[in-house]
């Protein structure tokens, strides 16, 4: 009886101290201008991206040859492209591309980095395969290698993601591997060996959590570098085919007509842009919020 | 309660380096007891961490050669597969390390860190675990453990974390624990609460213990047996009160003469063993410690000594009967000026 109550006493002081510590990095993120500024636009992005379409009525494939290349006015606010759809619904539509294969080139890169870079760091052997392999597909300019294998799986959204995930995976891998590799030398993985864990729970559970911020952080930028090439894919014609509304589409179709319409490249530009400085601020905010080591010069 | 719980006998280790083999132990035999504390001294690079570490294999076995025996209560340790020797990693032989600041995982409180190797190895839950971990930190001497076990590392001043490592290290009871220079990183005070703590826990649990130090206070303080080692090999093994009463290697007369004093003349420089520990490259092919040795003859220089029991004790030396003799002469000729 005693002892229950011993145990639940001490479960109330180990929540308390949780939530002190959760509350002193929600002061720190908020006094972080950098993250907070990326954090407001990306989240402005996301939710006009997943809320917007409930409320304009136009599709964005909706074809209106009488009012192509309208100008912005009120009932077209970002005006029309040359087969009359509406600009504004096209753009917000392609927001949804851009993020969906943004979020999963991000997520997937990190899963596979971290597997292939929490391994080589601890396997020579594998390390030597992997990191050639990395440095192989590293030494090609990412467009170049992303635009051959589209052109090899074929152009359409899964396989955009698939491309992506190979071009940027070894930055991932690189990056985990060299933070596990400083993490592996610590004397409280030898001193884990030496208490009896195996290979599996010194990775996954202890040096694994210790390379959790260099991830985070690196996984922001793949984020907004995957929204980049893939507007280039597309814009290029090897990514999302028309007539799907994706960022790199609407530049690509604005290009011809970019001096009788700006607005079609201004706009969908403008989007990337916002998205990708959001995203990149957000990183770097992370980044100076997470490592100890790198903390912003006040 | 004298009975034999750890065994090395005639263990050498070989290090694979791209070119050619290095040998870091060379022959090294001596036995642990239950209840006994054991100290490994030697200057650095004498092989005395290797030891220590080959006896629970923690070192890379893909460039690591062993040859000899490791017997812990009667089995081979060096035969046992990786799997067997988890088990008895942490459960039956536990291991302290040196730096207290980076031997805990900084992204887990310490009760994780207690409470994991018991999960593992004593099959507890996971509120037991909890409990018993408290009971651990509390026989550690840590004040308010059940709040403690809730922090984390950095929270935790250097003689804590060590006090964490030790409480960790016997939390599974284990027979045998290796201390790897415990009080190298830590000042004065705490370093003799630590050597306190390690000596009552060892007299509680019967556990048998090895010290690895360089520091000979340390030795003359908890030690009941010493073996001082020189470039990988064993040159002397006696029981405490004789290593310092009698030393009969010229090395561990050096190391002796070597200790600062706290009184005397402060312009007086201190001893020192001339020369410099050679690398294991350039191990010289008689007695290793011939080249720094002021009493080495010309058959030191050319073979090789072997340990030989003298006594209760074992000595690696060609000469020390004599050295023995000629010191005595000395210190009665001290005596007589005196």
């Amino acid at each position: 009886m005693t002892r229950e109550l011993h145990v639940k006493e001490l479960t109330s002081i180990k929540k308390e101290m949780k939530d002190k510590h959760r509350s002193l990095m929600v002061k720190k993120f908020r006094s972080n201008k950098l993250a907070l500024t990326g954090a407001i636009i990306l989240t402005i992005i996301i939710i006009s991206a997943i809320f917007f379409p409930l409320f304009i009525s136009s599709s964005p494939y909706e074809l209106d040859t009488v009012n192509r290349l309208q100008a912005p006015s009120p009932e077209h606010i970002f005006g029309t492209d040359n087969y009359g759809r509406d600009l504004l619904s096209r753009v917000i539509y392609g927001a949804r591309v851009s993020l969906v294969v943004g979020f999963s080139v991000a997520l997937l890169t990190a899963l596979l980095g971290t597997i292939m870079g929490l391994y080589s760091a601890y396997y020579k052997r594998i390390d030597g395969l992997l990191m050639r392999i990395s440095d192989g597909l590293m030494a090609f300019p990412a467009i170049l290698l992303a635009i051959a294998i589209m052109a090899s799986l074929g152009a359409n959204t899964t396989n955009v993601i698939i491309a992506l995930t190979i071009v940027f995976s070894p930055l991932v891998a690189r990056t985990i591997r060299s933070a596990s590799l400083v993490i592996k030398e610590q004397t409280y993985i030898e001193a884990l060996k030496a208490q009896g864990a195996s290979t599996s729970r010194i990775i996954w559970s202890n040096i694994f959590p210790n390379i959790i911020s260099p991830l985070i952080v690196q996984a922001t930028f793949i984020f907004a570098d995957s929204i980049i090439v893939e507007a280039a894919l597309s814009f290029l014609g090897a990514g999302i085919p028309a007539p799907a509304p994706s960022w790199g589409n609407l530049l690509y179709d604005g290009k011809t007509v970019i001096f009788n319409a700006w607005w079609m490249t201004l706009f969908p530009g403008l989007a990337i842009m916002l998205t990708v400085f959001g995203l990149n601020l957000f990183g770097d905010g992370l980044r100076d919020l997470l490592d100890p080591h790198s903390k912003s010069k006040k | 309660m004298n009975e034999t719980l750890l065994e090395i006998v005639n263990l050498k280790v070989h290090f694979d380096t791209e070119d050619k083999r290095v040998t870091a132990v060379d022959d090294v035999s001596f036995t642990v007891n239950n209840g006994e504390i054991v100290g490994v001294v030697g200057e650095s690079g004498c092989g005395k961490s290797v030891t220590s570490e080959s006896i629970l294999r923690l070192l890379d076995e893909k460039h690591t050669n062993y040859e000899g025996e490791i017997r812990f209560n009667g089995r081979n340790l060096l035969s046992l597969s990786p799997k067997k020797m988890r088990e008895i990693r942490g459960n039956d032989i536990a291991m302290i390390f040196q730096d207290p600041m980076s031997s805990l995982n900084p992204v887990y409180t310490v009760g994780n860190q207690i409470q994991e190797a018991l999960m593992l190895h004593q099959n507890l839950s996971k509120a037991e675990a909890r409990m018993k971990a408290i009971e651990m930190l509390k026989l550690t001497g840590i004040p308010a453990p059940e709040k403690r076990i809730d922090e984390f590392p950095h929270q935790l001043s250097g003689g804590m974390r060590q006090r964490v490592m030790i409480a960790m290290a016997l939390s599974c009871n284990p027979s045998l624990l290796i201390a790897d220079e415990p009080t190298t990183a830590l000042d004065v005070t705490t370093q003799s609460q630590i050597l306190d703590l390690i000596k009552s826990l060892k007299d509680e649990f019967n556990m048998g213990t090895i010290i690895i130090t360089h520091d000979l206070g340390i030795v003359a303080e908890i030690c009941s047996k010493v073996v001082v080692m020189y470039l990988g090999q064993v040159i002397e093994e006696a029981d405490v009160s004789s290593i310092f009463e009698t030393p009969l290697h010229p090395y561990t007369q050096g190391l002796l003469k070597s200790i600062p004093h706290m009184e005397g003349n402060r312009n007086e420089k201190l001893y020192v063993i001339k020369g410099k520990v050679p690398t294991l490259n350039q191990v010289p092919p008689g007695c290793r410690f011939a080249p720094r040795c002021e009493f080495a003859t010309e058959k030191c220089k050319v073979s090789a000594p072997i340990l030989e029991s003298y006594g209760e004790r074992k000595i690696r030396c060609w000469n020390f009967k004599e050295i023995q003799e000629s010191s005595i002469q000395v210190n009665r000729g001290e005596t007589l000026n005196a």
